[in-house]
């Protein structure tokens, strides 16, 4: 039975009869909320702006249609959205165990220091001996992740990691045709993140998958053998997406080099390594770092992101702009003008302005809070926590790789031994009902039903015990073949959804009842 | 819980990293553990180096707009429900992003005058170049002209990205002068897409009509980039015009300056469109109870489903600024978006009209929305610099943007939004004339 940390005892709720329907068909604090066009109107407002008129210079251009923006009073703004909020799934509402997402918590002083006006209230285009202390901001987060990966340099401009990536290949392939051997093709493994090959193609590049061993590892001798003079570049996640350190990373990256290739890794994982392993020792070439993981940045459902890309020497001429550089007392932009002299072989601009501040800002908070000592035992409590997941649950849920030795910060089980037919995502849906975000399914692709669980440093003991009981209640029903489970969640806010018809019947907009009629 | 992972010590969880590579102890260059009192002095020292915008008579423009921020918006996405949830892989816990992502769409659709949006990019520079590869899919063809009138750093970011996949792009800079290069330019079979600015760089509002009959009539689509949201509030949306794909910067609406980011890149196109489009998307579906609920949709597009066939390859976009801006919009309402845009150009027009006076300058627009370009009757960067000593945020000078266009050096981009007073107008006059004199 699960304890929580007060010591108080949940019981399970009796089965009781079908809840009566109510008038408004909301269930006491669980509030039903409609879309703001059927609740406002274009003659609404929650502002106070002055009237103005005046001569037009409109160019002939004044809109004279109506645009159907529905506006609300401040109190029925604030309301609705707050009720909208109350159905969403948050860090701050319990563990969210997404594998490869490090799903941290987001300390509250980040967010403050990234509202001060000398950082939140800055134009990019302001003359720079104006923004001095932001570009001050920006060169020391840069010499931290430098220091941290013991790489060479870093370019701080990429919005995100695919975007990050992006980065990593153009620079790659700018190197290597700054040396006039234009190559085609980028090997990435079978288990990356699809981000990967989407960005290798994105880059121009053919895509070549590598296999893993049964032990949930790049398979070296694979790799060599398919290295030649077309190989552009490997991209390897690593920690890989198995969850598993990836031991021969000196010699994958040696063979490479040797073959006149570059490596590139995906630092989306680079919370389990933290301060214990820097990636420039491993032979890599170029990384982003997702600050919205390992240095946590809020994710916001969905970004804004940060990934700036740490590059080893051989690719630093080729970094993108802008960057800031430090030159004795002062910090400048080194831009399309300024580039000229000491970085003409630069591959360009990626982003309009500098990059996410309003991430640096946060990230360098955190970073600064928990220190190289702090950040240190980020890396080895994400661990431990993984390691205690996988281990207390390997009995009853099938660990592929559990027989490989430790794992980093994601313990990864397999759908082995569910009866009638019960999937992942039924186990998933089951532990929303729970009160648990799932964790990451169907991912990485070379495991059948993949659970990809990532805990994260943030859980306490505790956490993980009631996680651990509820992960294993539901892993039983499982592969006891328990069909109640294919109609979880029944608790949620919804009741499964229909993703076929939203795919078949794309409805993307909202229309008024007469448009969507007409539309039929 | 080493006893239950059946290890001795922590080290032993890191036996797979080569012994060469493991670090002994903390990283000794780098400080240790500090206090929040300790990090929050630090890191406020280091703001109080930069001149914030709202401290001063400012009036910068260019791709980001200082505008006046309702103070529940902020406060609505500092609740954890949105600032610390996941992309909404699972609907059925994640409705209150997705219904907001359908408010985003359908509020930007509109905004925009097209059928669909999707549920943001990165930013407007990095919608742009992605806009253009959508074109190049759906005309197959590699030939993108720009208007003179594209933010030269979205020329920028397409100028890299063509460079890797072999697009051929055609631009030019810009001339200090009221007309636009809308109608000379020549589409022609070969043409994927136009890609127009409105307003434009440096201000001036062009009529999409007529260009969007003609890259119709050759088989190229028009792309109009809109920097400035508020502006639509003012004047007739891209897509009312003709334009196929509109593109855009959301930043003025919800989401502050930042130095440049986070921003929220705002995409919309025709319906014919959507399954070319890049980007999240979310749709309206039902639940098993026949519950309307919403879901993210045709993933068959993205990364995680069709790895290197993919349209794009983004992942995370800009989601809680895109919750900011529809919050703000909803705020706003069609009332307050249009008294908005009102307030914007009357204080333009007056400022322009007070800076004219101004001893050898003038106006080069005929045409603005709430950001104009002035004549200066010498160079404008070391005018900026120098009114920046003297406290005034004057503008951004095409030198800036353009420095080796020597027949925009003397071009001064100024903005005007509804949180500049008459006492700032004087004072950014005041201070060009000391500049200038």
């Amino acid at each position: 039975m699960t304890i929580n940390q007060s010591g108080w005892r949940p019981t399970a709720p009796e089965a009781s009869a079908e809840a009566p329907a109510t008038f408004t068909g909301n269930r006491a604090l669980m509030l039903e909320e409609a879309l703001i066009f059927e609740i406002g109107d274009t003659q609404s407002t929650g502002v106070d702006i002055a009237e103005a008129g005046g001569t037009s210079r409109l160019g002939g251009l004044a809109r004279n249609r109506e645009i159907g923006l529905p506006g609300l009073s401040e109190p029925e703004m604030v309301r609705h959205y707050t009720r909208l909020s109350r159905q969403n799934y948050a860090i701050d509402l319990g563990l969210f165990p997404l594998g490869s997402c490090t799903m941290k918590h987001n300390p509250r002083l980040n967010e403050k220091v990234a509202r001060m006006p000398g950082f939140a209230d800055i134009h990019p285009l302001a003359p720079v001996d104006t923004v001095q202390g932001a570009l001050k901001l920006i060169a020391t987060l840069g010499e931290w992740l430098v220091k941290l990966t013991g790489m060479h340099s870093v370019a701080m401009s990429p919005k995100a990691g695919a975007h990050g990536e992006l980065c990593g290949l153009l620079a790659i392939r700018s190197a290597l045709e700054a040396r006039g051997d234009a190559r085609e093709v980028i090997l990435v493994p079978e288990s990356a993140h699809g981000t990967n090959p989407a960005t290798a193609a994105f880059a121009g590049y053919r895509v070549e998958n590598i296999p893993a061993t049964a032990a949930g590892r790049v398979d070296l001798a694979a790799l060599k053998a398919r290295l030649g003079p077309d190989v552009a570049a490997v991209m390897i996640t690593n920690p890989n997406t198995c969850g598993l350190f990836e031991p021969d990373m000196i010699e994958i990256s040696e063979a490479v080099h040797a073959a006149g290739g570059l490596v590139y890794c995906d630092g989306a994982n680079f919370n389990a390594i933290v301060g214990r392993v820097r990636p420039g020792d491993l032979g890599i070439d170029a990384m982003h770092i997702n600050l919205h993981k390992t240095f946590s940045t809020p994710h916001g459902g969905g970004g804004p992101g940060s990934g700036p890309v740490v590059f080893s020497a051989a690719l630093t001429p080729f970094a993108p702009l802008p960057f800031v550089e430090k030159q004795g007392e002062d910090y400048v932009l080194i831009e399309e003008e300024t580039a000229g002299e000491h970085h003409g072989r630069t591959f360009g601009r990626m982003t309009a302005f500098h990059g996410q501040m309003g991430m640096f800002t946060r990230a360098l908070s955190y970073m600064m809070s928990h220190g190289a000592d702090g950040l240190r035992q980020v890396a080895e409590d994400a661990v431990l926590n993984a390691n205690y997941i996988l281990r207390s649950l390997e009995d009853v849920l099938d660990a592929p790789f559990g027989g490989s030795g430790p794992c980093m910060h994601e313990a990864l089980f397999s759908d082995k031994g569910f009866a009638n037919g019960l999937s992942t995502l039924d186990l998933a849906k089951a532990l929303i009902d729970e009160g648990y975000h799932p964790m990451t399914m169907y991912f990485p692709l070379v495991v059948h039903g993949a659970m990809l669980v990532e805990p994260t440093e943030t859980e306490s003991k505790a956490a993980l015990d009631q996680f651990i009981g509820a992960l294993r209640s539901v892993a039983e029903r499982a592969k006891a073949g328990d069909e109640t489970l294919k109609a979880a969640p029944v608790f949620a806010p919804r009741r499964r959804l229909d993703e076929t018809l939203a795919a078949r019947k794309p409805v993307l907009v909202f229309k008024e009842p007469e448009q969507a009629e007409a539309a039929e | 819980m080493l006893a239950v992972v059946g290890a001795g010590s922590i080290d032993d969880l890191f036996v797979d990293v080569p012994e060469g590579a493991r670090l002994d102890g903390a990283i000794h260059d780098l400080p240790n553990h500090a206090s929040e009192l300790s990090v929050e002095r630090q890191l406020g020292a280091m703001a109080r180096e930069n001149m914030a915008a709202g401290e001063v008579p400012f009036f910068l423009g260019c791709g980001a707009y200082r505008h006046h921020i309702p103070a529940s918006v902020d406060h609505l996405i500092q609740r954890g429900e949105y600032l610390t949830s996941y992309t909404p892989y699972q609907p059925e816990i994640a409705q209150g992003t997705l219904q907001l992502l359908f408010e985003f769409q359908t509020q930007v659709a509109r905004l925009y005058g097209c059928d669909v949006a999707n549920a943001s990019m990165y930013d407007g520079s990095t919608g742009c170049w992605e806009a253009i590869a959508m074109a190049g899919r759906i005309t197959r063809r590699k030939k993108a002209l720009l208007s003179s009138g594209l933010h030269p750093h979205y020329v920028s970011v397409a100028r890299t990205m063509a460079k890797f996949t072999g697009d051929e792009l055609v631009h030019r800079a810009p001339m200090l002068e009221a007309g636009t290069d809308l109608d000379s330019l020549e589409v022609d079979g070969e043409t994927s897409c136009v890609v127009v600015q409105y307003p434009d760089i440096i201000g001036r509002i062009g009529d999409l009509s007529a260009l969007a009959a003609k890259c119709q009539a050759a088989g190229a689509l028009l792309i109009a980039v809109v920097t400035e949201p508020v502006a639509l509030g003012a004047i007739k949306s891209p897509g009312e015009m003709g334009a196929d794909i509109v593109v855009g910067e959301g930043q003025s609406i919800g989401v502050g300056l930042q130095f440049g980011g986070p921003y929220v890149g705002l995409f919309a196109t025709r319906e014919k469109y959507v399954r070319q489009m890049p980007g999240r998307l979310a749709g309206q579906t039902v639940d098993a109870e026949g519950k309307r609920g919403f879901v993210l949709t045709l993933s068959t597009r993205e990364q995680h489903i069709r790895r290197e066939k993919a349209t794009s390859n983004i992942c995370t976009s800009s989601v809680l600024c895109a919750l900011a801006w529809t919050m703000h919009m909803t705020l706003l309402g069609e009332k307050g978006l249009r008294q908005l845009a009102a307030l914007n150009h009357a204080k333009a027009v007056a400022a322009a009209e007070r800076l004219a006076r101004v001893p050898g300058v003038s106006v080069v627009n005929d045409s603005f929305f709430n950001e104009f370009t002035l004549r200066l009757p010498k160079e404008a960067r070391p005018a900026v610099r120098a009114m920046a000593e003297r406290g005034v945020l004057g503008g951004v000078s095409l030198g800036r943007l353009y420095p080796d266009e020597e027949g925009l050096a003397n071009g001064l981009v100024v903005a005007v939004t509804e949180t500049v007073t008459d006492e700032d107008v004087e004072a950014l006059a005041a201070a060009l004339e000391g500049v200038l004199a």
